[in-house]
């Protein structure tokens, strides 16, 4: 079986396909709900708010994601969330810091919190999931200290844009609409299509296996349709939420940090067999340190915008996000033994669980039920992937 | 009741298309203590485990007999049911609970669910007696050495009203003392009409204890042996383990070797756990440039142990000793160190510590080396899948593209993604430890074809293995090891399976 010719088929296809298929059971919910609130889902207002509700969601998710693939979990999410709330409220509305310097201080300290974390998972040696249930806790009530029973809010235009603003209409408006926005949404594409074929380009000057042109097209075309789609929706509304951009920043350079780097490749390595990560050379204590230090910034930046998004710093914030962000990640395909997973799947189940709250929400179903539903939801979709890897043979 | 206790007739076992077990044939007398030697992968565990219904019936060809009447085993409990009770090498004690609980772990003494404490402390305590271990029940397993905690065992097995008792490697990680205790309980139960079969390398306490020894290779048996008779030798038993055809098994070579290129001098590494015991005591060798060095040494004898330790202290404690590669010293304290030091060690067990079984082969590959292929952190994942590509029709990986996950692969092929992961490093010695358990004829050759490349190359190749007539075939000289020490060091053109064999059974004595 030592053909010369290389397999025409475009590597890691196979593994896609459960993308693919959580990918399908979005667009599947969404033309559900489309249908079960008579259009009222996909209108503009709920399209954008779509985007600001969750985007605290799909950053931890981003970040729980690259925790879950190394084999851990996060507990301590929530609770790092509403004291980086606290602390970016205090900066800016008690000492008077600019907006950036709040977001910076924001990201250090969501930093420092992870170096804690990870220290004990990586150096000492205790499971994750009692150092982050520790600091789920600890940093809970670190919030009650800092805010001692209170509330912040008042918190200045410049910093609550971040989460509840929208980039300027520089460019005027075009029939109505934001131009900025259609003309972001036309960016994105070409620069999609452009990617797409120098990709394609390398590939064949190296003559390396690659798609068909049919099937880069369609993928291709897809992704064309729903950009324009969704950049039409919102240029209608209040043009591009400024969240959106950080988001997709987020998506791209985290997808690019987990395929491309050797941190990611060795992130994928020890999820997948410590013992052979080790007695490969890497040094697994960092990489698990760092995983952590990344999942407190990230879970820092998730602070910012929940607190930007609320105007206010409550001792309540952030709770159950843990839950939610490690919902997405497992409805997105991950594997619960780690070593499986990537940055769009968890993003897209987020969007499940975001479709779901704002579907059953519109249909005025009770909190109560929504709470339900969702589990099941995460435990069908679950179950759904080890029917479907058992099915195909694998471990 | 009269006639043998136990009668394996014809049993026959194949793991997809591969022989382990090829007409087995074994009887064994009733109250006596019936050894069962063969070298490693002959097929004694798999013999084990047909009889205890780990294999239940129908998963294996031939009838067993157990006390005359034709026995079915759908699983250990059935097993169990009628006095066949196996004490495996790894033992199965739950270190948390107490000795009593675990000697009545699953068989509970109790009334509608309630324990009755008295009576479990009570008859653990008489149970323990007859095994001679003096503790108090209630202790917990983990406060007891292994020798005490193999004689918990033993009690386990006493109480389920054993009749049959299979003791596979009772021995290899006891000390002297607790294995002389271990062979006279052995000898006392005989004495109480306890049928015993026992599993062992060691051919000295196969010699004092055994009634009668079975020898099995390559998944037959050849003979059986009775122990009281006139010619029952070690010589014998061991001739008897190894006299195997050798023609054209190996492909040729012509043997071009150079300067030492590798040194380790008095290499000592202790066990992880039982700090206490020494695992590589004083070994020191060396390897030159296009030289294949064999080290040959049974189970537990410490090969892969010293091997481990010297790649980056993967193994053991309080490891001490000095490697030089080239006549210079280096240090080799971490795993990464020992790669950038041009040292590779592919492991024995590649599911356990060679391979990312849900990662493609590409990524298996490359992951000693991936900095090789990136810049400033950033892999040219292109060349990467070239790569791959390459060691995929150099090492005829036969697996329908890179892309194809490793943990999918066939045994064979699996080994040779490991060894192409520790060529790409670009190493000067390699460590291969048993290189091809568990694999094919034809894939062996492959690997024997690979390792043959390699030393041509200038490489110098140490191959670790428990299969002798591999090791004559391949190495240009040979160490044999046993309970951690280097007891020989032979030209393989000089050596013999018996030689060598005497060399890997030589105890301390």
């Amino acid at each position: 079986m030592t053909t010369t010719t290389p397999a025409k088929r475009k590597p890691r296809l196979a593994i896609n396909f459960r993308q693919y298929g959580i990918l399908a059971a979005l667009v599947v919910i969404i033309v559900l709900f489309e249908v079960l609130t008579k259009g009222r889902l996909l209108l503009p207002g709920n399209v954008n708010n779509l985007i600001q509700q969750n985007a605290y969601v799909l950053i931890l998710a981003i970040g729980m994601v690259v925790v879950i693939i190394a084999g851990h979990i996060d507990l301590s999410v929530g609770s790092v969330v509403a004291m980086v709330g606290a602390v970016s409220a205090i900066a800016t509305n008690q000492w008077g810091f600019p907006w950036w310097a709040a977001v910076l201080l924001a990201l250090v300290v969501g930093a420092v919190v992870g170096a804690w974390q990870g220290f004990w998972i990586a150096f000492v040696g205790i499971p994750a999931f009692i150092v982050t249930l520790a600091g789920m806790l600890i940093f809970r009530g670190l919030t009650l200290v800092l805010l001692t029973g209170g509330t912040i809010s008042g918190l200045p235009d410049s910093f609550t844009a971040i989460g509840a603003g929208w980039l300027p209409g520089i460019l005027g408006e075009l029939g109505g609409r934001d131009t900025l926005t259609l003309a972001l949404g036309a960016v994105t594409c070409i620069a999609l299509v452009a990617q797409q074929l120098r990709t394609r380009a390398t590939l064949r000057r190296l003559e390396l296996p690659m798609e068909s042109i049919v099937q880069m097209a369609v993928k291709s075309g897809i992704a064309v349709i729903a950009i324009m789609w969704l950049s039409w929706l919102l240029s209608g509304y209040r043009g591009t939420p400024i969240i959106l951009i950080v988001l997709a920043v987020l998506i791209l350079g985290y997808t690019f940090l987990l395929n491309q780097t050797v941190f990611g490749r060795h992130v994928y390595a020890i999820g997948g067999n410590l013992f052979a990560a080790m007695m490969s050379g890497v040094k697994t204590k960092w990489v698990n340190f760092y995983v952590f230090v990344n999942m407190g910034v990230l879970a820092g930046l998730a602070g910012v915008d929940s607190t930007a998004r609320a105007g206010g710093a409550v001792a309540s914030a952030g709770q159950n996000y843990e839950l939610d962000a490690i919902a997405a990640v497992f409805i997105g395909g991950a594997a619960v033994q780690g070593g499986v997973g990537t940055v769009v799947g968890a993003i897209v189940g987020g969007l499940v669980m975001g479709v779901l709250n704002m579907g059953l929400s519109i249909l005025s179903v009770d909190a109560a039920w929504q709470m339900a539903i969702k589990g099941l939801v995460l435990l069908l979709a679950v179950a759904f992937d080890i029917f479907n890897k058992r099915r195909s043979g694998g471990r | 009741m009269n006639g043998p206790i136990l009668r394996m007739i014809d049993i026959g076992k194949e793991f997809s298309g591969v022989k382990a077990l090829d007409s087995v044939t074994l009887e064994v007398e009733r109250g006596k203590v019936h050894g069962i030697c063969g070298e490693n992968g002959a097929g004694k565990s798999t013999l084990m485990k047909v009889l205890s219904g780990v294999y239940p019936h129908g998963n294996y060809t031939g009838t067993i007999e157990f006390e005359g009447e034709e026995a079915q085993f759908r699983s250990i409990n059935d097993s169990e049911a009628v006095g066949i009770v196996i004490i495996h090498q790894e033992l199965a004690l739950s270190p948390y609970l107490s000795i009593a609980e675990n000697i009545f772990l699953g068989n509970e003494n109790a009334t509608r669910g309630v324990i009755d404490w008295n009576k479990t402390n009570l008859e653990a305590a008489s149970l323990l007696a007859r095994v001679g271990l003096d503790e108090n029940p209630a202790t917990k397993v983990l406060e007891l050495g292994v020798g005490k905690q193999q004689l918990v065992e033993i009690a386990k097995a006493l109480s389920k009203r054993v009749k049959l008792l299979i003791l596979d490697e009772p021995t290899a990680a006891l000390n002297d003392e607790d294995s002389d205790h271990l062979l006279d309980l052995i000898e006392h139960l005989r004495g109480q009409g306890i049928t015993c079969i026992i599993i062992s390398h060691k051919l000295k306490e196969i010699r004092r204890i055994a009634d009668t020894v079975t020898v099995i290779r390559d998944g037959k048996t050849i003979e059986t042996i009775d122990m009281h008779g006139p010619d029952a030798t070690q010589a014998r038993i061991i001739r008897s383990m190894v006299g195997r055809d050798l023609n054209s098994m190996f492909p040729p070579r012509e043997p071009k070797i150079g300067a030492e290129i590798l040194r380790v001098e008095d290499w000592n590494a202790y066990h992880p756990v039982d700090t206490a015991r020494k695992v590589v005591d004083n070994a020191s060798f060396t390897v030159h440039a296009g030289e294949v060095v064999g080290f040959a040494g049974l189970m537990g004898a410490g090969r892969t142990e010293l091997a481990m330790s010297i790649f980056g202290r993967s193994y053991g404690t309080n490891i001490t000793g000095r490697v030089f590669k080239n006549g210079e010293e280096i240090s080799v304290r971490t795993v990464d160190e020992a790669i950038r030091n041009g040292i590779a060690y592919a492991t024995e067990d590649r599911k356990k510590y060679g391979l990312n079984l849900i990662g493609d082969i590409t990524v298996n590959v490359s992951a000693a080396a991936l900095a090789t292929l990136a810049r400033f952190g950033v892999i040219d994942r292109h060349r990467e899948y070239k790569v791959a590509d390459e060691y995929r029709r150099r090492m005829n990986i036969k697996a329908p593209s890179v892309s194809s996950i490793t943990g999918q692969l066939s045994g064979g092929n699996q080994q040779k993604v490991v060894l192409s992961k520790w060529v790409f490093t670009g190493p000067d010695v390699l460590f291969l430890d048993e290189p091809t358990r568990g694999i094919d004829v034809g894939a062996k050759y492959e690997i024997y074809g690979i390792i043959n490349e390699l030393a041509a190359a200038g490489k110098a190749v140490v191959v670790i293995s428990s299969e002798l007539p591999e090791l004559l075939g391949i190495s240009d000289r040979i160490y044999a090891i046993s309970e951690g020490r280097i007891t020989g060091e032979v030209a393989a053109k000089d050596a013999t399976q018996e030689s060598l064999m005497h060399l890997m059974t030589a105890g301390k004595d």
